[in-house]
């Protein structure tokens, strides 16, 4: 697995206190791993802070898993 | 009881006789202040009155880029932003049927749309910090109405509408949404009414006379407070019994 993709997951991991394991590529954040609505907000400010990197609003609509946040930032760092 | 060391306030219009009052609260406290107007000899003074522990932020709360920048002038100031006092407010009165858009928007968007951008500027130190408060100062008259004010009842009344929004959303994160309208306060407008305007007032307020700025400051310094963590979304009235609502 990536930098990228490591760096993510233990994010997604302390921010949302849910088992490793759990965040596989295609685990929707709200579906599968318990976010509400606001917990998405906070995972992309904390992505933003993680990697140095502008989320813009409509961009981040799209981040609805796992997999979909560590293409979006693989490709914005 | 209501210890605020170790946290940091933004207080808008902090050169009135009310925004004044609440930031000398909150530096007695223990927190930081950050002192927002637009004139910055008064807040300059108050700076200095107060010593350690205050700053100079001016801001003109007309100009969203003038708004956008100043939580971020706060942070820079203090280090951190815990506690947001929406206080700044402007009146246009006109009769409804003479008020001017200009008239309209002017009050809508210093007293309201202000309002909104520096909560959503102020929100993200917040959240992280799992701890927040942010007090806006509405107006028994955005409950009650009053002729000759429908912008500024309207911008008042948002303000608790708005507020209540947010309580909502950020509840579980540690930050606390709240008002506090006053009523008739006795500042340099209302020095300036008669005998008998002022006697009309007295009339309708129960507790005789008018408030003091003191008594508003209190009221946020509650709600600033670690102790006040369970209201939210609220409106605390401050008026002497004017409207028990």
């Amino acid at each position: 697995m990536s930098d990228i993709a490591d760096r993510v997951k233990k994010i997604v991991v302390e921010h949302l206190g849910v088992e490793e394991d759990k965040v596989t590529e295609t685990a929707s954040f709200i579906d599968d791993l318990g976010a509400d609505s606001l917990d998405t907000v906070e995972l992309v400010m904390a992505f933003e802070e993680e990697f140095g990197i502008e989320i813009p609003d409509d961009a981040a609509e799209t981040i609805q898993t796992f997999g979909d946040a560590v293409k979006f930032i693989s490709e914005a760092v | 009881m209501f210890d605020l060391t170790g946290k940091s306030a933004l207080v808008t219009g902090a050169s009135g006789g009310i925004g004044g009052a609440i930031a000398k609260a909150l530096h007695g406290a223990g927190a930081k202040v950050a002192l927002s107007g637009t004139r910055v000899e008064p807040l300059e003074a108050l700076a200095a009155e107060l010593g350690e522990g205050a700053y100079v932020c001016p801001a003109n709360l007309s100009d969203a880029d003038s708004v956008e920048a100043l939580p971020k002038a706060a942070v820079a100031a203090m280090g951190s932003l815990d506690i947001l006092v929406n206080n700044a407010g402007i009146t246009r009165d006109n009769l409804f049927m003479r008020m001017s858009d200009e008239e309209w928007q002017s009050v809508l968007d210093v007293n309201l749309t202000s309002a909104f951008r520096l909560m959503r500027g102020s929100l993200r130190g917040m959240m992280k910090a799992r701890w927040g408060r942010i007090v806006s100062v509405s107006s028994i008259v955005g409950a009650t109405g009053n002729p000759g004010q429908g912008n500024y009842a309207a911008a008042k009344a948002g303000l608790v509408g708005m507020s209540k929004s947010l309580a909502y959303e950020v509840a579980s994160r540690g930050i606390t949404v709240n008002c506090v309208a006053p009523g008739f306060i006795a500042t340099a407008m209302t020095e300036k009414l008669n005998d008998e305007q002022k006697g009309k007032i007295l009339g309708q307020i129960p507790a005789g006379r008018m408030g003091s700025a003191e008594e508003i400051a209190a009221a946020v310094l509650y709600l600033a407070s670690p102790e006040a963590g369970y209201v939210t979304g609220a409106t605390l009235h401050v008026n002497g019994g004017m409207a028990m609502i």
